[in-house]
């Protein structure tokens, strides 16, 4: 695999002293930013939180603190695309465990894991709240609703 | 009853985030009228109207207010809860998709009210579409004006934290710090957002205030009950015909919630239990739902009405494994700052866990009530006191099926 160079564009970092003054202490604008190099770096590594950490003025500890206590860092390489399956109560009563079985099966993998070509990480999550629409899951950026088998199918399949 | 819809009039439309439907429905009528009050009036008429926090806590939004030292000389920091998370609550994800303008419209107001010139609105991280769409409605706010001349609005995505919930945990998050609560008092009316005062509402509270002002605290008051003003929400899931949000006055019973709104209960069509007021509310037997939604109407039940989130379970629904669903998101979801809350929730999920798969001890249910008993009110903040109503009620209420399950 190859190494990325861990360093924001300089149109990133005009972005970042934007977000840093939108607050009255430049540290809140740490989650934003943790979110930005994320979608910049693939995941947060121990390399990034020494970068980011940099750039607040923060020590890599504090920075390390944070991306460890929040779910949606990922401080491992992660899929080209994440299905997150909710696995709460309302979720639960409308099959969820039967669908949460299903993505496995077809993808190959447990929870947590990505598939060997790449393509997608697994995970069960708690309420992402659409129990309307139970079960569901996140793909993505997106929530998809009522699933079925042959919808959960239908959507794995459109991921490349 | 009052069967006119307020918060989800325009849900129908769709165009309903756009700022011209807004304008077009009388849109940004009430923030003209409240740029003539004096924001002590604003928030005598908000104490009127008996509004009540629609997060999870209830508290009367205008005494909230109040509690802003009046001769402050720095800056009022106004926040606005919109970290939905709650198991069985859906409502805010509508407010911000479908009518974002009614919360910049309520946040005006409120900003005015508590003499504050910035707002923070907190967003769940996994809310990436809500989250688009309230940003491009702020986005025309500014451009028309609304925004920018006094008030400046910062949209803050959180990053997968259920605690971040909870107002200190929110204001701890949106610092740039993990979303550990802290220590009250001092209350953040008093300290809170960087150290200074702040006021911290939930989503659904706020868009309930253009109404207010356009109609009068009476009317509002005069929708609910005689403590709670208004409509508010209701997220029903579960074992329904049609699950979904119902908008209907606080004054509602759960059981007409259940069968007129939400259709009437699915699997084999007879109830057994429902969690009324989001998953941290006790659950409520069949025959326990002629009781109204309002806050105090829920306590007097002994529950909460919570975030309104509303989880219908039939006869056939497992109350154990139910339990073992709830335990698993408090271990998962404790901040692991309070030694009783990170110990006990862990103890409480493996414990509900192995009733389950029928390796339970007959001593566990007595263990998990003891447990619970004794970690109320011994922590920071009121999570553990909420994940404690479904450990003490599932079990006391339905303690048979828990013994059916372990080996005597």
């Amino acid at each position: 695999m190859s190494t990325t160079r861990i360093a924001f564009s300089a149109e990133q970092l005009a972005e970042i002293r934007r977000l840093q003054a939108l607050y009255p202490e430049r540290r809140a604008a740490l989650l934003p930013v943790l979110h930005m190099a994320q979608d910049t770096f693939g995941h947060v590594s121990l390399e990034v939180e020494e970068y980011v950490a940099g750039l607040f003025d923060l020590s890599p500890a504090h920075v390390h603190e944070v991306v460890t206590f929040y779910t949606l860092y990922f401080r491992e390489p992660k899929g080209r695309h994440v299905v997150a399956v909710c696995h709460n109560l309302s979720c639960h009563l409308a099959g969820a465990p039967r669908i949460l079985d299903h993505v496995k099966q077809r993808l190959s993998v447990e929870v947590g894991e990505t598939t060997d070509d790449g393509r997608v990480t697994l995970l069960s999550v708690e309420c992402l709240c659409a129990c309307e629409h139970a079960p569901m899951m996140q793909v993505d950026d997106r929530y998809e609703f009522d699933l079925t088998p042959e919808k959960v199918d239908r959507i794995l399949e459109l991921l490349r | 009853m009052s069967g006119e819809r307020l918060l989800t009039r325009n849900f129908d439309r769709a165009d309903s985030h756009t700022l011209k439907a807004y304008r077009e429905t009388g849109g940004y009528a009430a923030w003209a009228h409240a740029q003539m009050m004096e924001p002590a009036a604003i928030t005598e008429e908000v104490k009127r109207s008996n509004l009540r926090g629609l997060g999870g806590a209830g508290f009367p939004t205008g005494t909230k207010w109040s509690f802003i030292p009046k001769n402050h000389a720095g800056p009022v920091y106004l926040v606005i809860n919109a970290d939905e998370g709650e198991p069985g609550t859906f409502k805010d994800r509508y407010l911000l998709e479908r009518d974002p303008h009614a919360l910049i419209e309520g946040m005006l107001i409120a900003a005015r009210a508590i003499r504050s010139d910035t707002a923070f609105v907190y967003i769940r991280g996994e809310y990436v579409h809500p989250w688009r769409r309230f940003s491009a409605a702020v986005q025309e706010a500014v451009e028309a004006g609304y925004l920018g001349r006094g008030l400046d609005v910062v949209v803050h995505r959180g990053a997968g934290a259920y605690i971040c919930g909870e107002e200190t945990g929110l204001i701890s998050s949106l610092e740039g710090m993990k979303g550990w609560p802290k220590l009250k008092p001092p209350f953040p009316a008093i300290k809170g957002a960087f150290g200074q005062p702040t006021i911290v509402n939930n989503v659904e509270t706020i868009c309930h205030l253009p109404h207010i002002i356009n109609r009068g605290a009476e009317w509002f008051a005069g929708l609910g009950t005689e403590t709670q003003g208004g409509t508010r929400m209701y997220s029903v899931s579960g074992r329904v015909k049609r699950p979904g949000v119902y908008e209907a006055s606080v004054a509602i019973t759960l059981r007409q919630l259940i069968e007129d709104q939400a259709g009437g209960v699915t699997g084999n069509g007879r109830l057994k239990a429902v969690v009324p007021g989001g998953s941290s509310a006790a659950i409520l037997r069949a025959d326990e739902i002629d009781v109204t939604m309002d806050v105090d109407g829920l306590r007097n039940a002994g529950t909460m009405a919570g975030s309104a989130g509303v989880i219908v379970m039939d006869e056939t629904v497992s109350i154990p494994e139910a339990l073992m669903v709830v335990a698993r998101f408090y271990d998962h979801e404790s901040c692991g700052q309070c030694t009783p809350c990170r110990e006990s929730t862990g103890w409480i999920h493996k414990m509900t866990r192995r009733i389950v798969e029928g390796r339970g001890r007959k001593e566990d249910l007595d263990t998990i009530l003891d447990v619970s008993r004794r970690g109320v009110g011994t922590t920071i903040c009121a999570f553990y006191d909420g994940a404690v109503g479904p450990y003490i009620s599932y079990i006391e209420k339905f303690r048979d099926e828990f013994e059916a399950l372990i080996p005597r």
